[in-house]
């Protein structure tokens, strides 16, 4: 194997990897930021919640490819917009997140709810102060799935020519470079790694509580 | 003061969880609610702050329906004890504490300072004000509900069976407490139990319910105990009730006997039954006639041990009465504050003291 097409190519490579972390961890803001208020409608009623769940469901069967074809066509957008894949990965996200934040929103016990209404708080407050904050640990366990899956994902969108580092396999394979593609998979790899460990570790900062070992209790 | 008048609450269900209740609290003392479980005593509570909205009749506060404001500012004024405790798990316990002060507004600082007088008023160490409620014990974390509650400094507290989930020495302590803090904050407080003890404890009024949320009986708990208004208090208040009672009776006036007395170390006299003291003339224990030592000093290995001692500075018929009956040698000892023995006290007396106390009723 030819190792000196690594050196030749670091610009290009870094390029690369820039663009798969912004095609990948944008769409993972926007899933949280548009999945939080799904997951709160869902806590309202039982009907909101079967349709938000089962829709979600849904979407994340569509299969990656196909919802990056389909998708120019229902934005009116080219195929080679990379907002095409930051869209499609954003579903996914949503998809993923909406369920486990409605449950953990639920699973935050009655008598802490009600306490908190009792002390005054407007519904608002209390879903910002009280409820949201008890549904951290299992939001960043689902952010860590979906950012994780996202670098993966984004490989996809290279098939297509949307860049990203999957664009050193098409490349790779069409002008047969085997270091062009190991090094596309080592990156695509050690990046979800070192997400995945940024992630674990934001939510152990932001969360103190969980790690307060429990005393005696009588 | 808080005023029920017809008030019933009905589910969309179609339960009638309260049913016409016409109920006055008066200010600066405890009022209990008490009955079986599901007898609406909870949705009664949860009323008087709007966490449950009444399907008719009104709810005054001071002559203030509670409907006519600002449910979340409202509540803000009263202080609430869940049962349960219901702390918020992601918040120090200083934080916990500063909850209400927050949302008034006040500034993290003084919001945390006044916080930290709370705990020590609720008699809560300095060092859990950094812990989380998972690292405090079941009795612990409703100190530091109680505190949440108090924050604020609001003139009412509703609390729902706050100390239900302790084990019973804890509730006990508990029960003091609140009644020392009481004595202290002169609350109007509306407590919520399903423990006849608890509620004729801590009342000085207490609303026994019957399932069906329809009020049985209104009444000072002395009153409750002698005067049961129908079967189903009766049954509810349970047994011993003529014993239970004697504890809302005054012992003033109560007759004392003389009683001998030995130090210990001293020669024993010849006798039946002596009391034996240690040099501040507090109560050791008996000697027997029969265990007599013909003129040897007392020691501790002679001594039977005492029965419950009666306090004549705060005592009550059922102290007096129980004194009597658990003392070895049939008659109750009588002591001061102090602990030091003032006399003796018969069954028989109580007896006595009793029917002049009906007599007057
Ligand atoms: N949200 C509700 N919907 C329907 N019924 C309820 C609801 N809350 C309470 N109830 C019913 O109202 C009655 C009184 O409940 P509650 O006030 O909680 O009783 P308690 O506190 O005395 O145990 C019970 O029969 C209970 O099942
Ligand atoms: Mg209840």
């Amino acid at each position: 194997m030819n190792w000196s097409w690594i050196p030749r190519n670091l610009d290009r490579v870094a390029e690369l990897t820039v663009q798969h972390l912004w095609l990948a961890l944008l769409p993972v803001l926007l899933g949280l930021i548009v999945a939080l208020p799904l997951a709160w409608l869902a806590t309202r009623a039982r009907v909101i919640r079967t349709v938000l769940i089962t829709v979600t469901g849904l979407l994340y069967t569509v299969p990656s490819l196909a919802l990056i074809v389909m998708l120019p066509l229902v934005l009116g957008i080219g195929i080679l917009n990379p907002l095409n894949v930051v869209v499609a990965l954003t579903i996914y996200t949503v998809a993923l997140l909406v369920r486990s934040i409605a449950d953990a929103l639920d699973a935050v016990p009655q008598a802490v709810v009600a306490a908190a209404t009792a002390m005054g708080y407007t519904p608002l407050r209390r879903f910002v102060a009280v409820e949201l904050p008890l549904a951290v640990p299992v939001t960043v366990a689902g952010l860590r799935v979906a950012a994780v899956s996202n670098m993966s994902l984004v490989t996809v969108g290279a098939i297509v020519g949307l860049g990203g580092l999957g664009a050193l396999f098409t490349d790779g394979f069409q002008r047969d470079i085997p270091a062009e593609i190991l090094t596309g998979i080592v990156l695509v790899l050690v990046l979800a790694l070192l997400v995945d460990v940024a992630l674990l570790a934001i939510g152990r900062a932001v969360t103190p509580w969980t790690r307060a070992g429990a005393g005696a209790r009588a | 003061m808080i005023e029920f008048r017809g008030v019933t609450k009905r589910f969309p269900d179609g339960t009638v969880a309260v049913d016409e209740l016409d109920l006055t609290v008066t200010d600066g003392g405890i009022t209990v609610f008490v009955g079986p479980s599901g007898c609406g005593k909870t949705t009664s509570l949860r009323m008087i702050n709007r966490m449950i909205e009444p399907s008719g009749g009104t709810i005054e506060i001071d002559g203030t329906d509670v409907m006519s404001g600002d449910a979340a500012h409202l509540r803000r004024g009263i202080g609430y004890v869940i049962q349960q405790a219901g702390l918020f798990p992601h918040r120090t316990i200083l934080d916990n504490i500063a909850t209400v002060p927050m949302l008034l507004g006040w500034s993290r600082a003084k919001a945390r300072s006044r916080a930290g007088e709370l705990m020590e008023i609720v008699g809560l160490a300095p060092e859990m004000a950094k812990r989380y409620p998972s690292q405090l014990s079941g009795g612990q974390q409703q100190r530091v509900g109680v505190a949440r509650a108090l924050a604020a400094d609001p003139p009412i507290l509703l609390m729902d069976e706050p100390f239900s989930a302790v084990d019973p020495v804890v509730r006990e302590s508990l029960q003091d407490e609140l009644l020392r803090l009481q004595a202290e904050l002169s609350k109007t407080i509306v407590f919520v139990t399903h423990d006849i003890d608890e509620a004729v404890k801590l009342g000085d009024k207490v609303a026994v319910f019957r399932t069906g949320g329809v009020l049985a009986q209104y009444d000072e708990p002395g009153h409750l105990l002698a005067r049961p208004a129908d079967d189903f208090v009766d049954g509810f208040v349970g047994r011993d009730r003529g014993y239970r009672g004697l504890g809302f009776l005054s012992a003033d006036g109560l007759p004392l006997g003389a009683l001998e007395t030995v130090r210990l170390g001293s020669p024993a006299p010849s006798g039946d039954w002596t009391l034996v003291v240690d040099d501040a003339d507090r109560p050791q224990g008996w000697l027997a006639g029969r265990d007599r030592t013909d003129g040897a000093p007392v020691t501790a290995e002679h001594l039977v041990p005492g029965g419950s001692l009666y306090d004549v500075t705060s005592g009550s018929l059922r102290s007096a009465l129980d004194a009597a009956l658990s003392s070895p040698s049939g008659r109750g000892v009588a002591v001061d504050a102090d602990g030091r023995v003032v006399g003796s006290i018969g069954a028989d007396d109580v007896l006595a003291a009793l029917a002049t106390a009906r007599a007057a009723a």
